[in-house]
């Protein structure tokens, strides 16, 4: 009776986890073969793929279109779409485990403030310091502030005892504020030319996409989502709560720690790529939990997934809305997020 | 399932901070395997401090735990909770973890590999752990959904998933129904393993433990079997009421009795 009833249930599961890997992937190249044709110039998705096939072997579809179209492609297109889907399936891992390891639905690497801090170290290197550790400059203070501004929320959550999950967010939104405050100091106090082109990086944009610079993001993104996938048993673990953790043998206090830290990391990369895009974080796992359940294994590679959609689809909508005109993609995420934050503050109150 | 294992603890203490307060004075008893040890007192007694201590949360300021002769902190953490887990009353935020899911979370401290994979035996100890809870049939639903007394056998399970030789539970008829406070005692009466287990009700712990530690602000009053140390003046001290054991004719077992001490002289 006992493995009767338990074999079905896993195998559908199973099963279902299989069929939502491989829609999610289409629906993936879909978006992105969108994303690519979709602009300016419109670009049909025939030379969309044809130009990526000749790319990865040459010759090996016959080039029916122009060079300036293979340019606005393979230069331009391909490096933001997938800028676009790195910083979405970044964010959203942020997001998802930070709610794990804080045991907070709302926590977001936006709202808890670390992609204010982000934003700090990045303009702190652009406008002041300059590059004096080359390309790696802007990144590298990024994460840095992204660091700084987490562990200014973790003490004063503990400063005011905030460990309840609204309090916790209450913290971040106020350092978050504060952080941007400072920040926006360092824009003032900036050299005037520059100042129009870091506000608009500010609220979030990919146009600055460059195939020699996505190797940091990709790899940022591969070796800290590698680790936190390893890691999905003890975030599990971790929405249960501090003690039942600890009495499965997992170190609670130095376990939170590290995820911050890795969650500063990602966040820091992807806001000094793409600026601060905000509410991916929250929304993303939240939806993915409704899709594939709450198992972190399942949670933390669907919910990169569904943010890298989300995001190519983001940019579709900031090229499209006000053509030719690229709006700023925070300026759709924060809309379309915002809005899934009032409908999930809603579900709580239900709950 | 693994055998019960003895607990024994030496001149265990602890205070929140260096030169604080202590919560847990001094204390020395031993629980022989299979044993059910009882942990009751007032609020703020330090009945959750002594269960922390004894779960690993907590390090002693001095003295020891020691289950089946390694003391606990000579062992690392994972070695710990394949040995000793706990079901305590945090309440899981919902995340949408399902039943099986939770219970599958006690296999964490056995596991190795990437992610946590299950194996064929990791599975069929779930399986177990849900069966002899009778949950088989609740395995798909999300813990959010589910009854009080349903969340508790949960946790249960889960603990017992773990392969635990020393279960400790904190208050784990709390909230409960009268039938489902009945059927988590039984369940700890056959449970073939060394069980600690913190309760508020004593007449409920005098009826399950084979040994009551009675604690009052800190410090250890009594320990030993139920009769001898929930005495009428030991009870009456500790609680600042007026306690009194008495005989049920048809059931023919002892009941204690409370009573405010100032109101019950009217008779």
């Amino acid at each position: 009776m006992t493995a009767d009833v338990g074999t079905p249930v896993r195998m559908r599961r199973r099963g279902g986890t299989v069929a939502f890997a491989l829609c999610g992937l289409i629906v993936l190249l879909a978006s992105l073969s969108v994303a690519i044709s979709v602009g300016a110039v419109g670009v049909p998705t025939n030379t969309v793929w044809g130009v990526f096939l000749n790319r990865l072997s040459p010759g090996l579809v016959e080039q029916t279109w122009s060079q300036g179209r293979e340019a606005i492609v393979w230069d331009i297109r391909f490096p933001r779409a997938l800028l676009a889907m790195m910083v979405g399936a970044g964010l959203a891992l942020v997001g998802a485990s930070l709610q794990a390891v804080t045991r907070n639905p709302l926590a977001d690497p936006h709202l808890l403030g670390i992609s204010s801090g982000g934003a700090f170290g990045a303009i702190l290197a652009l406008l002041h310091t300059g590059l004096f550790l080359g390309l790696l400059t802007v990144p590298l203070l990024a994460f840095a502030g992204a660091l700084g501004a987490t562990a200014i929320v973790l003490a004063v959550s503990r400063f005011a005892d905030a460990t309840s999950a609204d309090r916790l967010v209450l913290a971040g939104v106020a350092v978050s504020f504060i952080v941007m405050a400072a920040a926006n100091v360092l824009i003032f106090l900036g050299d005037p030319r520059a100042t129009h082109t870091v506000v608009f990086w500010m609220l979030g944009g990919l146009g600055l996409a460059q195939w020699d610079q996505l190797i940091y993001p990709l790899a940022i993104l591969c070796l800290c989502g590698a680790w936190l996938v390893s890691r999905s048993a003890a975030l599990n673990a971790m929405t249960v709560g501090d003690e039942t953790a600890s009495t499965l043998g997992i170190p609670v206090a130095r376990f939170r720690l590290i995820v911050f830290v890795v969650g500063a990391l990602i966040t820091g990369v992807m806001v000094a790529f793409s600026g601060i895009i905000g509410f991916v974080g929250l929304m993303v796992p939240h939806v993915v939990r409704m899709m594939v359940g709450g198992d972190y294994r399942r949670v933390l590679p669907a919910s990169a997934l569904v943010g890298a959609i989300l995001l190519l689809w983001a940019d579709i909508a900031a090229r499209t809305v006000m053509a030719p005109e690229d709006m700023p993609i925070g300026i759709v995420t924060g809309l379309v997020g915002g809005v899934g934050f009032i409908w999930l503050l809603g579900r709580r109150r239900q709950a | 399932m693994t055998t019960a294992a003895d607990l024994s603890v030496r001149d265990l203490s602890w205070a929140p901070a260096r030169g604080g307060t202590p919560l847990l004075h001094p204390t020395s008893f031993d629980v022989k395997a299979g044993r059910v040890m009882g942990v009751v007192g007032p609020n703020g007694a330090g009945k959750t401090t002594l269960l922390r201590l004894l779960y690993r949360f907590h390090k002693p300021r001095t003295g020891s735990v020691s289950v089946g002769g390694d003391d606990i902190w000579h062992l690392s953490a994972r070695d710990v909770a394949r040995r000793v887990a706990a079901v305590l009353q945090e309440h899981p935020s919902d995340f949408a973890l399902t039943v099986a899911e939770i219970v599958a979370l006690g296999r964490t401290p056995h596991r190795r590999g990437f992610g946590g994979a299950a194996g064929a035996r990791d599975r069929d100890i779930i399986h177990a752990a849900l069966a002899r809870l009778e949950l088989h049939h609740l395995g798909d639903r999300h813990l959010g959904t589910l009854s009080g007394g349903e969340r508790q056998r949960v946790m249960v399970a889960r603990a017992l998933a773990q392969e635990p030789r020393v279960l400790i539970l904190d208050e784990p008829t709390n909230h409960l129904d009268i039938r489902h406070q009945l059927e988590v005692l039984e369940l700890i009466r056959t449970l073939p393993l060394t069980i600690v287990t913190s309760l508020h009700d004593l007449n409920l712990a005098a009826g399950v433990c084979d040994d009551v530690l009675l604690l009052e602000a800190g410090t250890c009053i009594g320990f030993g079997p139920p009769r001898d140390v929930l005495t009428e003046a030991a009870l009456s001290g500790v609680f600042g009421v007026e306690a009194r054991r008495e005989h049920l004719a048809p059931s023919n077992t002892d009941h204690l009795t409370f009573h405010l001490a100032n109101k019950g002289h009217h008779r």
